[in-house]
């Protein structure tokens, strides 16, 4: 764990101390249940979004792409009685497949992120209204999938399975971002991707497949978030979901130049976030505020950090400057 | 070495330095250095990367002050400088890397900030005003390019150009150039070196920094040497020559060129060899070469003749547009530079920061970046593996670092293209393209680096050598091929390498060769 993960770390600690020690409800089985809970699909998301910032990349179109793989989703099975194990892959290949997309007019047209994941953002949102004629997608009253709401909304042992989920995942991504051949590359390419090319890396390719990872995860997470959420009106659902993720990313140390950024970072991002979604109803600020609070706590939270880099430095350099005066007059 | 000045041996010296000394912590930049700049005078300034030449040029600029020692401008001394002393007493620094607005255009580049403006509130530009002001600098820098011209749009030297006119439009009384010509083709640098005649003629002073010592001996009256913080020694004009300032900036001999004539190799069978390519930068001329086992192929040309371009397609950088490529023989198809790397085509890039290395990396990480599943076990990277791999590396080449696990980025030019060159050393290579290998690297580590590439030619692969350094093609290469707008013009044999030739063939014209029937395709 890099040092500024475990200053997250402190700071998620410290605000928790804070919030229980003003309403102990922080720390109740449900509240804790809930709120992993909420991590876990927040955190889902995160993990794709970074795979995507790594490379200096962004992808905006995750919120809408949540809305329309969920209306899907529920659709599928709800409605044209799919079986959910295919649905499910199903919305993972779907979710690969608009990743690739991505990838490809990134790389091959040479489109800045932005835009393509943009105009994505757009789309999605809009076709996912249309699909529903701007009603609402959900279950029939009665309808049933216990091994599905097991696996997504059910818990083992008092911990939601979507947070035992986030922990593999975790794990697995974890691996091949700090771990693997692959890892490496993103890093580079996210550093500095002509070099990397100049390298005999397939740039493309690794940068497409960073979105193929974020368009899968984002599919997963999508799936929990309908699971969740059991009734889905595209208009909303799953709106400004792209910024948490972001956000989430730079509160755990990503850059979004690229080439920055761990994983344990951007789980913690995740877990301080909706802590401080909990903490605003908690505390009984008015949920009207909660933007505000989360907007106000990531600026402060990056300017310590680059504020505190900014000290070290000039301490290192006046360390340096006495040596230099002390030393002078020896000789 | 003591020398008598016989340019101006009346006038007082606008700038001397005495007993100058400073250190940074834990190193001595600079000792006991004094010296001497007369007006109209050109000082040629050498010495290795490390040995002073940027604190000197610090202390000028105002930038940072000596620990002790006085710097005396024009009469008046100081302790040290301060920005505005240094800029108000008529000193102009012409740097490597040029502080020019590409987007902008001439004049607005040599006027920024200080633009000529309109009667009236909105403070608009005068362009008719500015265009007057600039035009008489311009004509003094003999440029040949108009005041309206965007600044993408001049080559490197006429943006050179573009700075001396700046440094001329402050009423320049010293105007320093730190390494002008390093990155300059020869024609170019023929029209540097006429500008640098034209301000002396002026009365201008002028410090002219450079690693081609040819060019110092061309211009300078004088040459001081630096050698780690001191003054090595001070040439006076007859006495100023290659060999001398050699032995002054390194302290001993150095046989960095090789003489030509040692028993002539036997050419190996072709490696690479390229059939009517066409690049997208010159999609109407078909080039082709033909690179041997065992040789290093010298390609010199102007910047801008298409060698980096020929480079980039042989490495499956840019787009091949027509033509073939044949590898031992085999046709070969490279699409990408993965391609290339796969098929042990290797390239040493002309930009080391940008395209070489990766800073932000370890040299480890840099070394094991194109042969990465190699140094992994089921796609998990074996940080073993890549140390052992790097350390047997930094050992062969030499690379000076703390450690592998060191950031390239805090190391010498010297020692950050080493590791590039070791990243492909690692490797299995058939084919090397060296683009500008030594492009601002000190003596030191040149001669290394030709000692690798001779190594590699030796060991039986074919090395492809870019450069625009007349010295180094014409000693390290065993044939010259030159480019001239897009197309070789002519390959040159031992027996026919000469400065005049190279340059002939580089502006298109026939070469003197001593057989008749020579290299001239």
């Amino acid at each position: 764990m890099s040092k500024k993960d475990l200053g997250l770390l402190i700071l998620i600690l410290v605000v928790g101390a804070v919030v229980t020690a003003i309403n102990p409800r922080f720390l109740s089985t449900i509240n804790l249940a809930n709120t992993s809970n909420l991590v876990a699909l927040f955190g889902i998301l995160s993990i794709g979004q970074a795979f995507v910032i790594i490379t200096g990349g962004i992808e905006l179109s995750v919120g809408s792409l949540i809305a329309l793989l969920g209306t899907l989703f529920i659709d599928f099975i709800a409605v044209r009685e799919v079986n959910w194990p295919l649905a499910f892959v199903l919305i993972l290949v779907l979710g690969a497949i608009i990743g690739f997309v991505h990838g490809w007019l990134i790389t091959r047209l040479k489109l800045q992120p932005f835009v393509v994941t943009l105009c994505g953002l757009l789309i999605y949102r809009g076709v996912a209204r249309f699909y529903t004629a701007d009603g609402t997608a959900g279950f029939a009253f009665g309808q049933n999938f216990p091994d599905l709401e097991f696996l997504t909304a059910g818990r083992s042992g008092g911990v939601p399975n979507s947070f035992i989920a986030l922990i593999v995942i975790s794990i697995v991504m974890w691996v091949v971002l700090h771990r693997s051949v692959f890892g490496r590359y993103l890093y580079a390419i996210g550093k500095n991707e002509e070099a990397a090319k100049y390298s005999g890396i397939r740039t493309d390719r690794v940068v497409t497949s960073a979105y193929v990872i974020c368009g899968v995860l984002t599919a997963l997470s999508a799936i929990y978030f309908a699971m969740y959420t059991r009734s889905i009106s595209p208009a909303s659902h799953g709106q400004f979901y792209e910024l948490y993720a972001i956000a989430a990313a730079v509160l755990g140390g990503f850059s979004l130049r690229g080439g920055e950024g761990s994983l344990v970072g951007v789980i913690l991002g995740t877990v301080l976030l909706q802590e401080l979604q909990n903490l605003v109803n908690l505390l009984g600020i008015p949920s009207s505020l909660n933007f505000a609070v989360m907007g106000g706590v990531i600026l402060i939270g990056v300017l310590v950090d680059q504020q505190w880099g900014v000290f070290r430095a000039r301490r290192r350099m006046m360390e340096a400057t006495r040596q230099n005066v002390a030393g002078a007059p020896a000789e | 070495m003591i020398s008598i000045d016989t340019t101006h041996p009346n006038t007082a010296p606008f700038l001397s330095l005495e007993a100058v000394r400073k250190t940074y912590p834990g190193v001595v930049a600079l000792d006991r250095f004094s010296m001497e700049v007369r007006p109209g005078e050109v000082i040629g300034l050498v010495g290795e990367n490390g040995a002073g030449k940027s604190t000197l040029m610090k202390i000028l600029g105002g930038v940072t002050r000596p620990d002790s020692g006085t710097v005396t401008v024009d009469g008046a001394a100081h302790d040290g400088l301060i920005v505005e002393q240094s800029i108000g007493s008529g000193i102009a620094f012409v740097h490597q890397e040029l502080n020019l607005f590409e987007n902008l255009d001439v004049a607005a580049n040599i006027f920024f900030g200080r633009e000529p403006l309109r009667a009236g509130p909105l403070k608009l530009v005068d362009r008719a005003k500015l265009r007057e002001m600039v035009a008489p600098l311009l004509k003094r820098v003999g440029a040949n390019f108009s005041a309206d011209a965007p600044v993408a749009s001049l080559s490197l030297a006429q943006q050179q150009m573009v700075e001396i006119a700046k440094a001329l439009s402050i009423k320049a009384r010293l105007v320093i150039l730190d390494e002008p010509t390093s990155s300059l083709p020869i024609a170019e640098t023929e029209k540097l070196l006429d500008v640098i005649k034209g301000l002396k003629a002026e009365g201008i002073s002028v410090i002219f920094i450079s690693h081609r010592l040819h060019e110092i001996e061309r211009v300078a009256d004088r040459v001081v040497v630096l050698r780690d913080g001191t003054l090595a020694g001070t040439l006076a004009k007859h006495q100023i020559n290659h060999d001398e300032m050699v032995r002054l900036m390194i302290g001993r001999m150095l046989k960095e060129r090789e003489k030509a004539g040692e028993a002539a190799r036997a050419p190996g069978s072709v490696a690479l060899s390229a059939h009517a390519i066409r690049t997208s930068t010159y999609p109407d001329r078909p080039v082709s070469l033909e690179l041997r086992r065992g040789e290093i192929l010298g390609l010199a040309g102007l910047v801008g003749s298409g060698r980096t371009e020929l480079a980039r397609v042989l490495f499956g950088i840019d787009e091949r547009l027509a033509g073939n490529v044949t590898l031992d023989g085999k046709p070969l198809d490279v699409g990408s530079a993965a391609d290339a790397v796969a098929n042990g085509i290797f390239l040493v890039p002309e930009d080391r920061k940008l395209t070489g290395i990766l800073l932000d990396l370890s040299i480890a990480q840099n070394i094991s970046l194109p042969n990465l599943p190699a140094h992994a076990r089921r796609s998990l990277v074996s940080t073993g593996a890549e140390l052992a791999t790097a350390e047997k590396q930094k050992k062969n080449l030499g690379i000076k670092a703390p450690s592998v696990l060191t950031r390239t980025g805090t190391l010498s030019g010297g020692n950050q293209q080493k590791v590039v060159l070791a990243k492909w050393l690692a490797m299995d290579p058939k084919v090397m393209i060296l683009d500008e290998p030594t492009r601002g690297i000190d003596i030191g580590a040149k001669a290394e680096i030709y000692g690798l590439m001779r190594a590699l030619a030796d060991a039986g692969v074919a090395v492809l050598m870019i450069s625009s350094d007349m010295e180094e093609v014409i000693g390290v290469s065993d044939r010259i091929a030159v480019m001239h707008e897009g197309q070789i013009s002519g390959i040159l044999d031992r027996q026919d390498f000469s400065q005049e030739n190279v340059l002939l063939l580089a502006v298109g014209k026939k070469p003197k060769l001593l057989q008749a029937a020579g290299g001239v395709e």
